[in-house]
């Protein structure tokens, strides 16, 4: 069953002058159509300006589509009675952190989402707990988010989207501003979420290390959807992916260097485990 | 220009009971032209450090000297540091109002009393070193992607043409080729005008490439200041730290522990194709 559908889609920004005359349009989305199943762990990677974050708000009804439709849980984002249960299915986490805390104390910040849905006070405490865990913030769970850094914040918001347990969640660089520590924090504690709640996770980054465990990669480029695959797949078309202006994973491009140089590896390696283990088989041949 | 740090304090909202030590007696110097790539986990204090160095943030207690001069002296120019010293900042779009993309970028140098034709033409050459194209130009920078309003931003200060180049995170959601785009732009105004670059970020592989010397941030001290291969050796210290070497140190370091003799200061691909070819081959 699909969580989420995408059908012909496309998206205009129109720009106008103060008379309202249209000045400028500019086609973010170009008629993209993909279905995103119950359950996956989907990536979605391209250059900036690609479209990925109006794709994006597309599936959470922050947009409506200039032409096609999108469908989350079945339900049509274009019909207004669907908004509440939509945003409730889908939670998004931004880009930017700054724009989605809006309380003075990270706990009730993360309480204020759960509160909204009416769940019951004991369960708020449980849940703004339970996220704060995850994302390594308990013990800032009294301070104030405005004096928190870029990163701290960052990994608060992803706590007060996952306090409502929705059964989707969009992630639009949710580790940009993150340490490495962070990073990997916070794509094992959305991993957790995708193996353990079946929460259906899409995640948009600049980061390709971040995507390769996931079910599958979207590779968009001005606006439309030019590679689909797997991690493997993908990242072992080393030279397609660098012209979308993408790159592989560090020791994907080692293992791809040295391939060129005349070594026998298979391609797309993903990890420093499996490079390390294909070249103990060679020497042990 | 030369800076030196001297036992630099900085406490938030020092005196109250939400007081935050945020860097504790930092001391260092960077020469001129030096290449400083500034690392540490979130909250480590990297943002407060670069702050003091324009001027923005004034230590709690400490010195700091330019060329010699001590920045708080009563009459240290500030504002002429200020044009010496660029900084962009973490999050770009606070720096961004203007109508256009085009007159954002004009109106740093214009605040120097630079006149309208080398403000534009500066303008112009900086938004190119950027990858932002003509027909952004009359954009609103509101309307812009967010890595695009990054690329804005830095063509804002790279437009004042600062002695000293300070970047907070500056890759940070710029797509992998823009990333490489800007290292190399700023890699080559460090060469080519020996600009002074101080360079925030988290971004292990990126900065073993470029920086001569790595700061290490860590709960607001600084912990270790010494070339990249010497930082990235002590990597497991850098992971207690919230931090991590390259890809490519692990995979090095991990055929070192299974018996094979390999150099383990590899940081970059290139060094680590020559490692292993070498290996591959005896
Ligand atoms: N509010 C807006 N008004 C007008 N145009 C916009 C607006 N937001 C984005 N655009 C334009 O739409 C296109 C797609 O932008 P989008 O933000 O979806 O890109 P993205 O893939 O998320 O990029 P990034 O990696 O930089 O975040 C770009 O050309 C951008 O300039
Ligand atoms: N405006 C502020 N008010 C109070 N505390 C702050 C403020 N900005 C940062 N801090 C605190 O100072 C410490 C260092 O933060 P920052 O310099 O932003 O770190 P970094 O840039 O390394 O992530 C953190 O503990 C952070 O919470
Ligand atoms: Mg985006
Ligand atoms: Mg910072």
């Amino acid at each position: 069953m699909e969580m989420i559908k995408v059908k012909d889609l496309s998206f205009e920004y129109i720009r106008r002058d103060e008379d309202g005359n249209v000045e400028s349009i500019n086609k973010a989305i170009d008629s993209i159509s993909l279905e995103v199943n119950k359950g996956d762990f989907i990536a979605v990677l391209g250059a900036n300006g690609s479209g990925k974050s109006t794709l994006a708000k597309h599936i959470n009804a922050i947009l409506y589509p200039t032409e096609g439709g999108v469908w989350v849980n079945g339900l049509n984002t274009a019909e207004d009675r669907n908004l509440w249960e939509i945003r409730q299915t889908a939670g998004m986490v931004f880009q930017n952190p700054d724009n989605q805390i809006i309380a003075t104390v990270v706990e009730e910040d993360v309480g204020f989402g759960p509160e909204n849905l009416g769940v019951p006070t004991e369960e708020i405490w449980e849940r703004v707990e339970q996220s704060l865990e995850a994302v390594g913030m308990l013990e800032f769970r009294n301070s104030s988010p405005n004096k928190l850094s870029g990163g701290q914040k960052q990994r608060v918001a992803i706590a007060g989207i996952m306090a409502m347990k929705p059964q989707c969640i969009v992630l639009d660089e949710p580790t940009a501003m993150l340490d490495p520590n962070g990073r990997k924090e916070v794509i094992a504690t959305v991993r957790e979420l995708n193996r353990r709640e079946n929460v259906t996770v899409i995640l948009i980054t600049h980061h390709m290390d971040e995507v390769i465990h996931a079910d599958k990669v979207f590779v968009m480029e001005r606006g439309r959807v030019m590679m689909e695959g797997t991690p493997r797949e993908i990242f072992s078309r080393v030279d397609e992916i660098k012209k979308y202006r993408l790159d592989v994973p560090q020791v994907t491009e080692l293992a791809y260097e040295l391939k060129k140089a005349g070594v026998d590896l298979p391609d797309g390696i993903l990890t420093v485990e499996e490079l390390v283990e294909a070249i103990k088989r060679i020497k042990s041949r | 220009m030369q800076i030196i740090f001297d036992k630099v304090n900085y406490i938030y909202s020092d005196g109250t009971a939400f007081s935050r030590h945020a860097i504790k007696d930092i001391s260092f110097t960077i020469n001129k032209g030096e290449f400083i790539g500034l690392i540490g986990h979130t909250g480590s204090g990297k943002s407060t450090l670069i702050q003091h160095m324009n001027g923005l943030i004034k230590a709690t207690d400490g010195r700091i000297y330019f060329n010699g001069q001590d920045i708080y002296e009563k009459n240290y120019n500030l504002r002429s540091l200020r044009s010496k010293v660029g900084l962009v900042f973490q999050y770009p779009e606070h720096q961004l109002f203007e109508t256009t993309v085009f007159k954002d970028v004009v109106f740093g140098p214009a605040n120097l009393g630079l006149d309208k034709l080398e403000c534009e033409l500066r303008a112009y050459e900086a938004l190119k070193m950027v990858g932002i194209g003509d027909d952004l130009l009359d954009a609103s920078p509101f309307e812009l992607s967010g890595g695009q309003k990054r690329r804005v931003a830095i063509a804002g200060v790279l437009a004042m043409r600062p002695e000293v180049l300070i970047l907070d995170e500056p890759t940070a959601g710029l797509d992998p080729r823009g990333r490489d785009d800007i290292l190399e732009k700023i890699a080559y105004l460090h060469r080519e005008s020996g600009m002074t670059i101080i360079l925030v970020t988290h971004s292990m592989e990126d900065i073993a490439n470029y920086a001569d010397r790595l700061f290490v941030m860590n709960r607001g001290e600084l912990v270790m200041q010494d070339k990249a291969k010497a930082v990235f050796s002590h990597y497991k210290e850098l992971e207690k730290m919230h931090l991590a070497a390259p890809q490519v140190t692990y995979v090095m370091n991990a055929l070192r522990d299974q018996g094979f003799q390999v150099s383990t200061d590899a940081t970059t691909v290139e060094e680590a194709r020559k490692e292993l070819l070498g290996l591959l081959q005896r």
